[in-house]
This record gives structure tokens, C-alpha cells and sequence, in this order.
């Protein structure tokens, strides 16, 4: 069951946007999140949602990956797009009126549009993550960070990223480590799927507690091997892979100034559909 | 004798929660021969672990003093050049992997030694060959099996091209499978790259294989030889909770019986040919 999580997981393969540079990838995203926001009217919508398919396609990742973060998060998406069905009022004549509950086109409108912004949100992260490793993404950011040396916290940005990176390591760990000892619970006649929020919460405990203790002997243990491998909180430390822009940086950088440049017009000179 | 490490009445304690010592190494002396494969035996609690730590400078001697090449342990600064010279791999593969992908974990090492990113790079494939695992390094270490995380782990450690790797129940935690990988990686980079190695481990048959066994028990060590002197002395064995290969417990109670059988047994093949030989003694 926890073995559906696919969100800050990394898969490998070689394409365009692995092989990108990290530090482009996550200010680009950055940049496509603030465009999202930007963007006004179905059209603008529209032009954003055919760049985020190409850049899932150009990513060579099968597509149901991403999809499989719609399963995770439908939830919030149905809550939005309902309240605004229910909030948002027209001009013209309701569609539809029944009691208090009156509901216009353009709150329908408003609904979907919300729901696949947020959509193209999910699958702009992911496509960050999907492609770029936590080591690539943690060295990224402290290389984005680095001007905070000049401040003297150069190594609060070092510490900050070193525990980013074994976070995202230690996450599959621990999902599995959690589904063996839910098995474990279970098989002792421990119920966890039934029972009211109460009697859920009281469920978990055996699970969290264990839980606890072995990351403490985990964090334990992998302090001590990285002491034998000789860390030493990053100073002098080197790195395997260089960071190198390359053409298709720029291209990428190209890709989504276009982007930005017609999100922009298009709120100056809106095309309206109907 | 090249010795690259030596301890020298090494004692070792921690304070209890009343602050009183406890002793948990009482005065051992033992050196490591460059070069040589030992195994370390011992039932648990019997201070394994705090000595392994005690031979790359994890764990600083009470009193008595650790030297690796000479340097002393416990002087700061040899830290890095004895940790580097002696690398240690711990008993559970998961908590010694610091990165998400194979090769970025085993640079792990040489990038804190600051070695040149070019150098990194060749000393990784290297790395990642000698135990196996060159064509996984692109893969993400936890869907690996723990007899391949093991090997990665040991890979990490001789990226930094140490001279000494120190493994501390590496196989405990593993499959069968994974345990012979593991020990044929070990006795591989033992017997072509003239690697030292200490091997902490229960198991006999992995004992066996070693130049030199040693045995501790209570802090102390009680057996010091050959795989072929140690088993042996099988009641001192027995008596300290450990067991004797099974062919080596069968031939020293025959021997104990009154049998005119030749003791130097390890596995089954010597067991059965020491045994034709005693049958053949009996017709005559
Ligand atoms: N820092 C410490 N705090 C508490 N107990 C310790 C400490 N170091 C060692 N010990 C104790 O010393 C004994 C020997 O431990 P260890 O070296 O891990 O043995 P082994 O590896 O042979 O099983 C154990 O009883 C352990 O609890
Ligand atoms: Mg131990």
C-alpha cells in the first residue's frame, strides 16, 4: 500500500531533461510554478499544459508515473474545484438552482481551470524530481545557496543540504521499514484499517514508536559510517560531478522564456474562448 | 613482520549511568600483519565491535596505545590519514549508504577527501568493479539485494584506497547467497590486491577460510592462531559459547575416543579423507 508513494522519488534513465543541469532545472521549475500563477484564461492554460506534456515526454519517464500522483492528491483537487462550483457567482442566470445552492458557468469555468493548474503543478515538481537525483538536487541547491557564504553561512548551507539529500535517501527506507512493521502488528491481530479516527490514531502508535527507535540507531549508525568514511561537515569536500551548462540548458531556458513571454501577452491581450 | 596495525595493552571503558567505569577491552595486544586475512570470533558482547572501532580511530584506547602505520590513533591529527588507511564496513548494509545512487555513494569518500572530481571518477569504477557491481551503478541502492548493498558499502570504503578494510559481521544480516558474495569479495581482494583483512564474524565456516583466527571472549583475547590451531581447542571453544566446524568437532572426538585419526580437519572434504585414511589404518 505505501509502495504507491512516487513523490521525491528519482528514476533513472538518460534523456534531455536527466542530463540537464540541476541548478537550470529547479529555477526553471521555480520559474513554470510562477507562469502557472501568471497565466490567465483557458488559452493561457491551454499553451502551459502542452509544455508541461512535452517536458514529460522529452523526460522519457513512463506517463502513469505522473498520473499516479492525480491518485494521490484527487482528493484536494475535488475539494477546490467543488468549493469554487459552489462559491463563484456569475452574471448571467444560474445553470442550475436548488435552496441555498446555485451554481454559474462560470464558477464551472473557474473549477476546472483551478483543478488543472494544480494538476500541471504536481506534474512540474515531479517532473524535477522524477529526473534529477537528491544528490544532484541537494548539490544544486547549495551551489544556488552559495552566495550565502559571503554572509559567513556557508556552512549552515552545507549541513542544510547534506540533510536534505539523506532525508530523500532514508525515504524509501523507512516506507519499507514501516510496511513490515504494520505487517508484523497485523499478524499479532493488531486492526488498523477499521475503527474511528480515535481508534485509528491509538492504532498507529505501535507502529510509530518502533518506528522511532530504529531511525534513532539508523541516524546512529550512519553518523558512524560516514565519520569512517571521512566526513567532516564538507569542508575541502570535492564532488565526482561537475555542474556544466550545456545547449540544452539553454534551450530548456529558450523553451520557457517563450512560455512566460505568451503567458504574458495573453493577459495583456486576452483571447476569449466563450 | 610488517605489522600495519598494533594495539598495545589497550584498555577500553564507558561510564555507566552512575558514572562508574566499565570495562569492555582489558589490556589487549595484538598486531595486524600487512597483507594478512584474520578472523575475529567472539559470542556477543564480547567487545567485537568497540575493538573494530578502536583499529580506524572511532573509538579512542582508555589507556594502551593503537598505532596504524606507525601513527597513533588517538592523536588528532592522523584522523583523516587513519581513517582513510583503515576502512571500516558495519554489519547493516542500509545505514552505511549515504546517497541515493550506487556511484554517487561510493565517491561519498574520495569527494570528502577532496580528491580531483577526473581521479574520483576512475577510482569509483574501480571500486565498483572489483566487487561486482560496476554495471549497477547507475541504479538506486535500496531495491538492490543486502548482499549487494554489502558490496557497494565495501566499494565505498575502497574508493578511498585504503590499505586495511576492517568488516564487522558484514554477512550477519544477510541471505546465504548474499553472505558467499560477500565472503568471495572479501577473500578476492585479499588474495589479488594484497588487501589486509579483519573479519568480525559467527559464523565458522567464514572463520575457516582466514590465515589467522583470533578468539575473545569477556574483553580478552583467548585464542590467537591458525584456523587449524584455534579449532582445536574445541572445550575452550565450547566453553565460551562458540562452535567448531562441524568435520573438526567430528574428528577431535574420535581422536578423543582412542581413534588414530589425523585432527587437521577444516571442511568436509579433508573430514572425508582423513576418515578413508583412518579406515584404512583400522583393516591393517
Ligand atoms: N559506549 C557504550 N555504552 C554502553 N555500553 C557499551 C558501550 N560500548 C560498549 N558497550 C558494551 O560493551 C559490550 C561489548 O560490546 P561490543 O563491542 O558491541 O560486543 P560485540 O560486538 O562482540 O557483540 C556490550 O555489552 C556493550 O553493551
Ligand atoms: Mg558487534
Amino acid at each position: 500500500m505505501l509502495n504507491n508513494i512516487t513523490i521525491g522519488q528519482y528514476f533513472p534513465a538518460n534523456s534531455v531533461i536527466h542530463r540537464a543541469d540541476p541548478r537550470v532545472k529547479i529555477l526553471l521549475t521555480v520559474a513554470v510554478i510562477v507562469i502557472l500563477f501568471l497565466a490567465s484564461g483557458f488559452v493561457a492554460l491551454g499553451i502551459c499544459a502542452a509544455f508541461c506534456i512535452l517536458l514529460i515526454l522529452l523526460t522519457k519517464i513512463p506517463v502513469k508515473m505522473y498520473l499516479k500522483n492525480l491518485k494521490a492528491i484527487w482528493a484536494v483537487l475535488l475539494l477546490t474545484a467543488a468549493l469554487n462550483v459552489f462559491y463563484i457567482t456569475g452574471e448571467g442566470d444560474p445553470l442550475f438552482k436548488w435552496k441555498f445552492i446555485s451554481i454559474y458557468t462560470e464558477g464551472i469555468e473557474r473549477a476546472v481551470f483551478i483543478a488543472v493548474r494544480i494538476f500541471l503543478l504536481i506534474i512540474i515538481s515531479s517532473a524535477l524530481t522524477y529526473t534529477t537525483s537528491p544528490t544532484e538536487l541537494t548539490d544544486a541547491i547549495e551551489r544556488l545557496l552559495s552566495p550565502l557564504k559571503l554572509i559567513g553561512l556557508g556552512g549552515a548551507v552545507h549541513v542544510f543540504a547534506m540533510m536534505m539529500s539523506i532525508a530523500l535517501r532514508f525515504i524509501p527506507t523507512l516506507i519499507e521499514e514501516t510496511d513490515k512493521i504494520m505487517s508484523a502488528q497485523k499478524a499479532r491481530g493488531a486492526e488498523m484499517d477499521s475503527g474511528n479516527l480515535i481508534k485509528r490514531i491509538k492504532a498507529m502508535l505501535p507502529i510509530m514508536i518502533p518506528l522511532l527507535f530504529s531511525s534513532v540507531r539508523r541516524a546512529y549508525d550512519l553518523a558512524e559510517a560516514m565519520e569512517c568514511r571521512c566526513y567532516n561537515g564538507g569542508a575541502g569536500k570535492t564532488k565526482m560531478k561537475q555542474l556544466h551548462l550545456s545547449f540544452r540548458d539553454f534551450a530548456l531556458v529558450f523553451g520557457v522564456i517563450i512560455l512566460l513571454a505568451s503567458v504574458i501577452l495573453l493577459r495583456i491581450f486576452p483571447i476569449v474562448l466563450f | 613482520m610488517d605489522n600495519i596495525i598494533e594495539l598495545k595493552k589497550v584498555v577500553f571503558d564507558y561510564t555507566d549511568e552512575n558514572d562508574l567505569p566499565v570495562s569492555v577491552l582489558d589490556e589487549i595486544s595484538l598486531s595486524i600483519e600487512r597483507g594478512s586475512f584474520t578472523a575475529v570470533l567472539g559470542h556477543n558482547g564480547s567487545g567485537k565491535s568497540t575493538m573494530a572501532k578502536l583499529l580506524n580511530g572511532l573509538n579512542k584506547p582508555s589507556s594502551g596505545t593503537v598505532t596504524v602505520n606507525g601513527m597513533d590513533t588517538a592523536d588528532e591529527k592522523h584522523e583523516f590519514e587513519v581513517r582513510k588507511t583503515v576502512g571500516l564496513v558495519f554489519q547493516n548494509p542500509d545505514n552505511q549508504i549515504v546517497a541515493s545512487i550506487v556511484e554517487e555513494d561510493v565517491a561519498f569518500g574520495p569527494e570528502n577527501l577532496g580528491v580531483e572530481p577526473k581521479e574520483i571518477r576512475n577510482r569509483v569504477d574501480e571500486a565498483l568493479k572489483s566487487v561486482g557491481m560496476y554495471e549497477y551503478r547507475t541504479h538506486a541502492p535500496f531495491k538492490l539485494s543486502g548482499g549487494q548493498k554489502q558490496r557497494i558499502a565495501i566499494a565505498g570504503i575502497l574508493a578511498m584506497q585504503p590499505e586495511c578494510i576492517v568488516l564487522d559481521e558484514p554477512t550477519a544480516m544477510l541471505d546465504p547467497r548474499g553472505r558467499s558474495e560477500v565472503i568471495e569479495t572479501i577473500q578476492r581482494l585479499n588474495r589479488e590486491k594484497g588487501m589486509t583483512i579483519v573479519l568480525i564474524t559467527h559464523y565458522m565456516d567464514e572463520a575457516a577460510l582466514a590465515d589467522r583466527v583470533v578468539v575473545m571472549d569477556g574483553g580478552k583475547v583467548i585464542l590467537d592462531g591458525t584456523p587449524m590451531d584455534v579449532f582445536g581447542h574445541v572445550t575452550e571453544l565450547k566453553s565460551v559459547g562458540l562452535d567448531v566446524p562441524q568435520p573438526t568437532e567430528l574428528v577431535t572426538l574420535l581422536k578423543a575416543d582412542g581413534v588414530d585419526i589425523d585432527t587437521d580437519v577444516l571442511d568436509v572434504d579433508q573430514c572425508v579423507e582423513v576418515l578413508v585414511k583412518a579406515l584404512h589404518l583400522e583393516e591393517k
